[in-house]
């Protein structure tokens, strides 16, 4: 599998930032290229039901990933997912991206729309338990704890809304967060404070997960005291946040100190012709909704970018 | 019903012909998910990579499905999808919850080799 093609613009990215960017750039009329190193749709497909989309009242990551994914082809983009891509080179006017298997596309115009992904914790025993007692879905995962004592990681929405969810299942859920106040809706944090299955275990981080073919303890260390202790477990949920999926645009484009890619209010980036979209941006809000407005903003962008250099 | 262009194994008689006509298997056992819909998509783009393996799925939910759940291999698996990979009929590797294409691949590689 080996071989060249050129395009008016690459996006690197196929979820709604990528996507729209893609919709809009191939309805006018420019030869574009999707490239996704995941599955179609990025983190909407990791969202059984999104009901914040206007327009759709209700509709699951999936099937609206489809749609966009659909809606980009029938104006004549070509999408590929599930890509691994070796090297970008983004400096010249003429853009390469080469991809494993030694296939080089080249374009007179970049969309950089990586967007993020869930923050694990990095500490010994998680990749190995994974799926045998710890988790990152509590809607896939949940039955499979039913009466069994768990841990959610986290302090902010996602991990107080879980929480509480999770009692569906679990006789007793631990919150574990490392801060010793939460960085969530007052709301979700009433909700999970009232809630008498939910208990707290503040400024503590987990060290490690024990266990052979499941998990079966977790050491819990409290960052006050410097104690650690050793605690049984049936499982743990982590939602403690998200990384930008920068980490192959270090050294070319400008990031914040967090990652994210600085942009004007076009949408570019410190090269010429490399524009970015969505979660990877440095911005404060990150819903689908700000991801197609910056794919739009981008793709107008890159389209006169192009035109300009004919 | 798997949303998926994966051949989807609906029944203990479908399971058992794959295995059979097939030296080498790997069923996901998932549901429309988040954490198995990528497992979907990776084997998707690898039938073609590897066409001497049969990429297929099988409905969580599906009672069929026992013969996946009542695995010993897959006792202590708590997250889904359960992949299981069999050569000539036998279970050689399983792997609980979402996986990248690099965690499949190494597997596949391991336990089929290469094309
Ligand atoms: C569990 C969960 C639930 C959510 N629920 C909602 C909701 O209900 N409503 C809402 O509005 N928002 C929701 N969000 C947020 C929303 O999904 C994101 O804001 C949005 O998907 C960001 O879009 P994006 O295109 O910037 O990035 P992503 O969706 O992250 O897509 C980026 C894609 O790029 C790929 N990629 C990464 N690096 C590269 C590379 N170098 N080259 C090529 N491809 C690459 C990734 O694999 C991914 O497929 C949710 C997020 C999560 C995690």
């Amino acid at each position: 599998m080996t071989g060249e093609a050129h395009f008016d613009t690459i996006v690197l990215g196929g979820g709604p930032a990528g996507l729209t960017a893609a919709i809009y750039l191939a309805r006018a009329k420019l030869k574009t290229l999707v490239i996704n190193e995941g599955t179609v749709g990025g983190q909407m497909i990791l969202t059984h039901e999104i009901a914040n989309y206007p327009g759709v009242e209700k509709t699951s990551g999936y099937a609206l990933s489809m749609t966009m994914k659909k809606q980009a082809e029938s104006f004549g983009a070509e999408v590929l997912a599930n890509k691994t891509v070796l090297s970008v080179d983004i400096e010249g006017d003429v853009k390469k991206v080469i991809l494993e298997g030694d296939v080089t596309y080249t374009a007179k115009s970049i969309i950089v729309a990586p967007g993020g992904r869930s923050r694990t914790l990095g500490v010994p025993g998680e990749d190995a338990l994974k799926g045998k007692g710890i988790s990152y879905c509590a809607t896939c995962d949940g039955d499979f704890f039913t009466d069994k004592e768990i841990i959610v990681v986290g302090g902010g929405n996602s991990a107080l809304e879980e929480a509480v969810s999770l009692t569906k299942y679990a006789k007793r859920v631990t919150v574990v967060h490392k801060l010793d106040h939460f960085e969530a809706h007052k709301h979700a944090v009433e909700e999970a404070k009232g809630h008498p299955r939910v208990d707290f275990m503040m400024e503590s981080v987990i060290t490690e997960f024990h266990g052979n073919d499941r998990l079966e303890s977790v050491d819990i260390k409290d960052l006050h005291t410097g104690n650690t202790l050793n605690r049984k477990i049936d499982g743990v949920f982590v939602f403690i946040g998200y990384v930008p999926n920068t980490e192959s645009f270090k050294g070319m484009l400008d990031l914040n100190q967090a990652g994210e890619i600085m942009v004007t209010e076009g949408m570019a980036t410190n090269i010429p012709g490399v524009f970015a979209a969505g979660d990877s941006t440095a911005k404060r809000f990150r819903q689908i909704t700000t991801a197609v407005a910056d794919g739009t903003i981008a793709a107008l962008s890159a389209a006169e970018y192009v035109e300009r250099s004919h | 019903m798997l949303y998926t262009n994966l051949h989807h194994i609906e029944s203990l008689d479908e399971h058992k012909k794959v295995l059979a006509e097939n030296e080498n298997v790997m069923v996901i056992c998932g549901r429309m998910g988040p954490m198995c819909i990528p497992v979907y998509g990776i084997a998707e783009e690898l039938e073609d990579v590897y066409p001497h393996v049969k990429f297929c799925d099988f409905e969580f939910d599906n009672p069929a499905a026992d013969v996946i759940r009542a695995l010993p291999e897959v006792q202590g698996f708590m997250g889904i999808p359960f992949t299981i990979y069999y050569k000539n009929g036998k279970v050689v590797k399983a792997t609980s919850s979402i996986q990248s294409k690099a965690e499949v691949t190494a597997i596949l590689d391991a336990e089929f080799g290469k094309k």
